[in-house]
């Protein structure tokens, strides 16, 4: 199918980002990596819209660290979060999910402010941001704001950003020391969306545990980070099952992705307690 | 003079050897020609408004709204293209009892699947005709969708068309021997059903058609990405009423075929019709959305099987019920019963066995039509018989290579008949499965597996034994009253450079049949493959032929090339020796030289006799023919098909507790007969497998009950990626077949045919020890963690 757009714009800094959705009458679509927006156009799934370009914004990209916090630019790529040495440092799981999102050129164009404002279940971002406990910076042509995580995922590729707003950046602490986090998924081809994916952080308050294709959106496993706290890895697996209520597909049934997120948080597991299976 | 294939040091030894392909450069570079490239003056495109529900009756349909938009030339319905196009009806005379109702390029009462064409609209660019045709409004009046092919044959069933009184298209018995006697005294039967998930071929290029006429000449010019060009010029001439001399069929370069571009679709047919009512080059490029919902799909079977044995695992009969959907039509001209009609001729193919009984039952219903796709049946009929002697061998406990090796025929036994009543000219079972349990060290792997046993690994190895039919005569399609050739040609000419030019039937899909071509050719003649230029895919220029389908190229293509090689290079010889007043018999061609036989001396430059024939013809005696261009034909007469056969293996680990499975190394030898190019049989073999573990692992086209596609996209219709895909080593034998001199046969196939059947009793060997079994591909995770009982729901 050929793509149907109702225009282009690109964008020389935030504040024009930021006029351009003003004025676009709430057709304003943000174009940063492009690699799912530029998918569903060419299915005709998004049609109409008004692309407004941020992808040269490059106040927008980079990592940087102060004061005991990552600050990860909205526009950095996939491909330099998987190599960039202050994120492997400080927030390794997410170099680590990067090995999994798609291939090469996907990760080449893709950004991770994309990949979170998009919201896509599935995706391995939105739970590692959800694990990590991160926040979301938002302007908006009110000023800034700053979203935690657990309530910036809001349903379906639905976030709490408004229509107004552009997600410029998201900022997670830097991992403590001794702290581990680990990422387990199950896909059928390797950069297929997970089937079930899991992370794990573990800090010296507790565990986090945070899934992603099991769901509407990213889900905080309270209830099986309680019992993990505990000790009790039988019990947490009981409580995964129970608060989560997975989608069947023709990939998966919703029993199949029940059961392998209580087999990803005992791999998980096992890999905090460096045995390596 | 026959050439010596068994001396690598022949001259000109280029058949039997890995010589480059003359059209990679160019593919690689993207300088390639598809139909897509071309763009010819005044061209429209034309797209479809499609059908969105899988049965509906046609009411009124509005094209106001589409006519408006911007680019929009002229909006064609069914009833407009009815006037021009005759329907077509795809059965075959000897596939006695098939019916199907008249088809015709775009619905006219009712659309009977999800993707049907319903309305053409053509316009400046695709995007304007795409636009438009969101915009078609058409009242459909749903009528009931018929889905399940077990119950398509139940009273309470609707029938899809009533003037047929069933939904009954087609269905064999076959029966040899006393079945019922075998199973009830035999020492085990063994049952099992087996199911295999409806596919599509997923070419790199999609089906694309550009169709010009022109009134000023009544011809019609037809480029279009097929495996058939001669087919198709007899198609487009009987439905739009040309004369058949005036179409022209040109292929150039196709984006890979496996059989889905060897068929007849209506939207390519309407392409025509429309081209020739408007006057104007009509384009029509398939997308991956229409890909999937009209692309042919294949091999969506439900089997229940039993096997025989006796206590020293002796086969002692084979029973197969199976049942397949093929949509609301069969395809023309080629008919979707081949497919079912192949499981019955092919299950227990390798084996010397008595009782054989099989029954394939092919039902209509409102999905995508199904045909004729890479290895047709073949891995349907390999994974009943394959599954079922590993289930015997697991029964009486004893090793699949020995239950095997006890009963495939013995490699002296030929000729033979089999059950089904195949005819196998010379195959060799157990010369391959020796070569492959060697190849892969058989012991070494199991004992490796029983100690990754012991570590709490699941790993399993499958052996899956295979025939594959090839180089097929008449009486695959001919017989049955279709225009669809089995003969094949070769023109080949030497111009005066002393180049050679070879023009053939067969046709280039991207699988390496021009470099196969060259390199007989070139053996033939005596030169160089460099010097040697390939055409091929146009009916206006190539001799008549069938082009390329269940492997066919080389075995039918090759030898009418070589046999024409060989006739020019006697013309040039018998020239040369009236130049060089030599004895004609004691002279040679090699490398581009004539040579003296015996002593391999130079005599002179074939460009020199080039010169002399072609503008010093005064030179020569007045009488000598001077016939630089052959053309010889070759059809198979001894057998209906060559038969080949092989063995393929798997190893594999199944992780039991997530249900994925991780394929460690794949084995497969094959003897296609003569080897004409290592390489390109390697990967013929290789690509093949792969997509065989496709379908093993990944491929499944989903509907839901209303009939409903739901995986559309590459994204949900999972085809095998590099990244899964294990190390793969080929070996040969090769047992050339006598009916040519080239003796080859075909290679296409053999990999898919296989595959699957290998990779499915890997997966049962390595799941054993836990008492479970799988047998309804794909086996996703999750059909292997249901087979181990892990879910509940």
């Amino acid at each position: 199918m050929k793509a149907s757009a109702g225009g282009y714009a690109r964008a020389e800094n935030v504040r024009h980002a930021l006029d351009l959705l003003a004025a676009s009458g709430g057709q304003g679509r943000l174009l940063a990596g492009g690699q799912s927006l530029v998918a569903a156009m060419n299915m005709r799934l998004s049609a109409g819209d008004l692309l407004v370009d941020i992808s040269r914004l490059s106040e927008l990209s980079g990592v940087t660290e102060q004061g005991g916090t990552l600050h990860i630019g909205a526009l950095t790529r996939h491909v330099e979060i998987g190599s960039d040495p202050l994120v492997k440092t400080h927030a390794p799981v997410l170099a680590a999910a990067v090995a999994h999102i798609a291939h090469a050129a996907i990760r080449n164009r893709g950004t991770i402010g994309g990949a979170l404002a998009h919201a896509d279940p599935a995706a391995e971002f939105p739970a590692c941001a959800l694990a990590l406990g991160a926040e979301m910076h938002a302007e908006g042509p009110d000023g800034t704001r700053t979203i935690p995580a657990e309530d910036f995922f809001e349903e379906v590729f639905t976030t709490a950003l408004d229509e107004s707003e552009i997600l410029t950046a998201i900022s997670v602490p830097v991992a403590e020391d001794g702290e581990k986090q680990v990422l387990e998924e199950v896909a059928r081809r390797s950069g297929d969306y997970a089937l079930a994916g899991l992370c794990l952080v573990k800090r010296a308050a507790g565990h986090r545990i945070a899934l992603f294709s099991v769901g509407p959106k990213p889900i905080l496993a309270t209830g099986a980070m309680t019992a993990l706290d505990d000790g009790d890895l039988d019990g947490a697996v009981a409580a995964l099952a129970a608060e989560i209520d997975p989608p069947s597909d023709t990939q998966a049934s919703a029993a199949y992705r029940r059961h392998l997120a209580g087999v990803l948080l005992r791999r998980a597991v096992a890999r905090l307690k460096g045995d390596n299976q | 003079m026959t050439i010596p294939f068994n001396n690598p040091d022949r001259p000109n030894s280029y058949i039997g050897k890995t010589v480059p392909r003359p059209n990679a450069t160019k593919l690689v570079q993207g300088r390639g020609r598809y139909v897509d490239d071309i763009v010819l003056p005044r061209m429209l495109h034309v797209c479809f408004a499609r059908s969105p529900v899988a049965h509906a009756r046609i009411g009124e349909i509005d094209l106001s709204e589409a006519k408006a938009v911007k680019g929009v030339i002229r909006i064609f319905t069914g009833k407009d293209l009815a006037e021009v196009c005759t329907p077509w009806v795809a059965v075959l005379a000897h596939l006695k009892g098939l019916k199907s109702p008249p088809e015709y390029p775009l619905a006219v009462d009712r659309a009977c699947w999800v993707g049907e064409p319903v309305v053409a609209v053509v316009a400046t660019t695709r995007a304007a005709a795409e636009e438009a045709a969101a915009l078609v409004a058409v009242d459909y009046e749903d009528l009931p969708a018929v889905t399940d092919t077990m119950t398509a044959l139940d009273t309470d069933t609707p029938v899809i068309h009533p003037d047929l009184g069933d939904n009954l298209a087609f269905r064999r018995l076959h029966e040899e021997g006393d079945v019922d006697a075998a199973l009830e005294s035999a020492h085990k039967v063994v049952s099992a059903r087996f199911r295999t998930a409806r596919h599509t071929g997923v070419t790199l290029e999609p089906r694309s058609i550009l169709v010009d006429w022109n009134p000023a000449e009544g011809q019609m010019t037809a480029y279009h990405a097929t495996q058939a060009p001669h087919m198709m010029q007899t198609v487009f001439a009987e439905h739009l009423d040309i004369p058949e001399s005036r179409v022209r069929v040109v292929c150039g370069d196709v984006g890979g075929s496996y059989g889905i571009k060897v068929h007849v679709y209506p939207d390519e047919v309407a392409t025509a019709a429309i081209a020739k009512v408007m006057g104007r080059p009509i384009k029509f490029i398939a997308d991956r959305l229409e890909s999937y919902t009209t692309d042919i799909h294949a091999r969506d079977h439900e089997i229940e099987a039993k096997i025989a044995v006796s206590e020293e695992g002796k086969i002692l009969a084979i029973d197969v019920d199976d049942w397949t959907g093929i949509g609301p039509y069969s395809v023309y001209p080629r008919t979707s019963a081949i497919e079912g009609n192949q499981v019955v001729n092919l299950c227990g193919g390798p084996y010397d066995f008595a009782n054989y009984r099989a029954q394939t039952t092919v039902v209509f219903q409102n999905k995508t039509p199904t045909c004729q796709y890479r290895a047709v049946g073949h891995p349907i009929a390999v994974a009943i018989t394959e599954g079922l002697v590993d289930m015997a061998a697991g029964a009486i406990g004893m090793d699949p290579v020995e239950i095997r090796r006890r009963n495939m025929y013995a490699d002296d036994a030929y000729p033979v008949t089999s059950p089904a009543k195949m005819r196998f000219e010379g195959l060799s079972h157990h010369a391959s499965m020796d070569r492959l349990v060697e190849m892969m060290d058989y012991d070494a792997l199991r004992a490796d597996q029983e100690e990754a046993r012991k570590q709490g690994k699941y790993r399993g190895i499958g052996i899956a034994s295979f025939i594959e039919l090839t180089n097929p005569s008449p009486f695959m399609y001919g017989i049955g009253g279709a225009r669809i050739s089995a003969q094949d040609g070769c023109t080949v000419r030497m111009d005066p450079d002393g180049s050679v030019v070879a023009l053939s039937g067969v046709t280039e899909q991207g699988q390496g049949t021009e470099a196969m071509l060259s390199q007989v050719v070139a053996e033939g003649v005596g030169v160089d493959p460099g010097q040697v230029r390939i055409i091929t895919g146009d009916t206006q220029v190539t001799p008549y032929g069938g082009g390329t389908w269940a492997s066919r190229g080389a075995g039918i293509g090759g030898e009418a090339a070589l046999q024409a090689a060989r006739a020019l290079r006697d013309s040039i010889l018998e020239v040369a020796a009236a130049m060089l007043q030599a004895d004609k018999g004691k002279l040679d061609i090699r490398a581009g030289q004539v040579v003296d036989a015996d002593t391999g001396e130079d005599r002179m430059p074939l460009e020199e006799l080039g010169r002399i024939v072609y503008f010093r013809g005064d030179t020569l005696p007045k009488d000598l023919p001077r016939e630089l261009v052959q053309t010889r034909h070759f059809i198979t007469m001894e057998y209906p098909f060559a038969f080949t056969n092989g063995v393929q293996a798997s190893y594999l680990e199944v992780d039991v507790d997530t249900g994925v499975v991780t394929l460690l190394k794949h084995w497969c030898v094959e003897d296609c007969g003569r080897v004409i190019n290592p390489q390109l049989v390697d990967e013929q073999i290789r690509g093949g497998i792969v997509q065989g573990l496709g379908g093993a692992l990944y491929e499944e086209i989903h509907y839901d009950e209303d009939g409903q596609l739901l995986n559309g996209s590459m994204a949900d219709y999972l085809v095998p990626m590099a990244a899964e895909m294990p190390d793969m080593q080929i070996g040969h034998v090769e047992t050339p077949t006598g009916e040519s001199e080239l003796g080859a046969k075909g290679a296409g196939e053999a990999g898919t045919a296989g595959a699957p059947a290998a990779v499915m009793n890997a997966i049962n060997d390595a799941l054993r020890p836990l008492g479970a079994q799988v047998t309804e591909m794909p086996f996703t995770p999750e059909r292997i963690l249901r087979a181990l009982g892990k879910l509940d729901d």
